[in-house]
């Protein structure tokens, strides 16, 4: 190396450990996939305001035959009772017209103790939770305890309040169960961010609060309350064209999340069908 | 938002105003079916734009490692853009961990890269058929942003709506009584795939011109060609 210093080579560029070195590719491959290190860099698009250009975009092509639709998530609910916590949603996956799938997991298991819902933008919830499931992972290592439901929901409002305007679209439930006992909180892309004791969201919500708010009450029992949740979502499922598929029942109690059932909503249909028949006679 | 036709009195005559078009779909469709041992992806080969055609001869699939291959259809420049990126993090996460990355990784890696261009996606029809760590063959599929559903038979692309109905039936064994859910057997699902291409290449106009077949087993992923009608 001595001899190389002395003739001046290691100032070549060719000498320098870099030149050819991964360094520009590396710049070059974190501006196409910034976010797999940091997931809060997405790539800025082409135009201002995505929000309407990119609408802009998707309606142009659909007359050129450029369909680009998203899959869009539907109902969702989830209560508080003196149980614990209750979430029942549906299956379907819908991108314009057509069912993209009918098994989709609604409910995103963020740890033992806390659970997601997802409706709205299938790919922005499913992102998003995974970005909260590895902070609310990063709380409990740097705070030796599990985050509380509350701090996990502003954490999602908070980065529903960044991208605000970019249209994204969320509406979300996060429910669990922390020291201050059940937990339910309701957060969109909007930015809102609010506690309650019964929620539904999703376009089949307004059939699913139909049933959900004529049976519910605080004092109900596990299983009453995991039969109103699946009624609420069947119901759902059977009047609003975006909801179907299967029917999954999570319940929330002190010792963490347990999935209760996942049915498919035809069964149902003749089990609730058989048991209007047998109330006649 | 600020255009020339808001300020009438800057309108110059000759001027033409030019929209922002930048996608293009090149068609073409995939169909996936995975089994307990083994997992088939195919692709259509012809590539088109508007009504003429490309070229007949182009493979959609690409072998990602000796247990995933990606089939891609919708924009090609994107499928191109996107495929490459995904090589060269494979090749990253290679040299990074000392082993190739399977399937599972690849398929939540396709994911979070797609959602980088989630305010101007990659216009994209992806499914991704594999091996998983235990040798079970496992399909995935996506939406243009990225989101990403494991299923055992899945169809995309310009056919995919027309495809995904005889999987239901043949596959699936949707809504049938007194049926038996065996185990698909490898040969049968092939014959099923290019059942359905067959009836594709019948009906949409993005479809034709011959199939290419990859079945990925544990002894490594043998290629087969079909061929369809080329009208």
């Amino acid at each position: 190396m001595a001899l190389a210093e002395i003739c001046g080579l290691s100032d070549a560029p060719f000498m320098k450990a870099n030149s050819f070195s991964t360094d520009d590719a590396g710049i070059e491959l974190f501006k196409l996939s910034g976010n797999m290190e940091d997931p809060f860099s997405l790539a800025v698009p082409p135009f201002a305001n995505p929000c309407e250009h990119l609408a802009e975009l998707q309606a142009t092509g659909e007359n050129s035959g450029i369909k680009m639709n998203f899959d869009h998530g539907t109902t969702t609910l989830g209560f508080k009772f003196k149980g614990g916590v209750i979430l029942a949603v549906d299956s379907r996956a819908t991108g314009g017209q057509f069912i993209g799938s009918q098994t989709m997991k609604k409910i995103v298991e963020i740890n033992q103790y806390m659970l997601g819902t997802l409706a709205g933008g299938a790919a922005d919830c499913v992102y998003w939770d995974r970005v909260l499931s590895k902070e609310c992972r990063l709380h409990e290592l740097r705070n030796k305890e599990r985050i509380s439901v509350a701090a996990a929901s502003k954490i999602m409002a908070n980065i529903a309040h960044e991208y605000k305007g970019m249209g994204l679209s969320m509406g979300m439930m996060l429910a669990g169960y922390d020291k201050r006992g059940p937990a339910l909180y309701y957060v969109d892309s909007e930015g809102t961010r609010t506690p309650g004791n019964v929620f539904s969201v999703g376009s089949g919500s307004i059939f699913a609060f139909g049933v959900l708010d004529s049976g519910y009450k605080w004092d109900l029992s596990d299983e009453e309350a995991q039969e109103l949740g699946r009624r609420a979502i069947y119901h759902a499922t059977f009047r609003d064209a975006f909801s179907g598929g299967i029917v999954r029942v999570y319940h929330i109690t002190p010792q963490g999340w347990v999935n209760i059932s996942n049915q498919d909503c035809v069964d149902l249909h003749y089990k609730y069908q058989a048991q209007k028949e047998a109330a006649k006679h | 938002m600020i255009s020339a036709e808001n300020f009438p009195e800057y309108n110059v005559p000759g001027v033409v105003k030019h929209d922002f078009h930048p996608y293009e779909s090149n068609g073409g469709s995939v169909v996936a079916i995975a089994g307990d041992d083994y997992a088939v992806i195919a692709a259509d080969t012809r590539l088109s734009s508007g009504y003429s055609i490309h070229t007949r001869k182009q493979n959609k699939l690409f072998k990602l490692s000796g247990t995933t291959v990606l089939g891609s259809t919708g924009c090609w420049c994107d499928t191109l853009a996107l495929t490459s990126l995904i090589s060269a993090r494979m090749k990253m996460y290679h040299y990074l961990h000392q082993k190739v990355m399977p399937t599972n990784a690849i398929s939540q890696m396709l994911s979070i890269i797609m959602y980088h261009k989630r305010f101007f996606p990659y216009y994209v029809s992806n499914i991704l058929a594999g091996l998983d760590a235990d040798g079970k063959g496992v399909v995935y599929s996506y939406d243009p942003i990225g989101h990403c559903e494991l299923a055992s038979y899945r169809a995309g692309g310009s056919a995919g709506a027309l495809l995904q109905p005889v999987l239901d039936n043949q596959i699936g064994l949707k809504n049938q009584e007194n049926v038996a859910k065996d185990p698909i057997p490898k040969e049968k699902a092939i014959s099923v795939i290019v059942d359905t291409f067959i009836s594709a290449a019948e009906r949409d106009i993005y479809t034709g011109d011959g199939v290419i077949i990859n079945v990925i087993t544990k002894d490594g992923i043998e290629t087969r060609n079909v061929s369809l009608r080329k009208d």
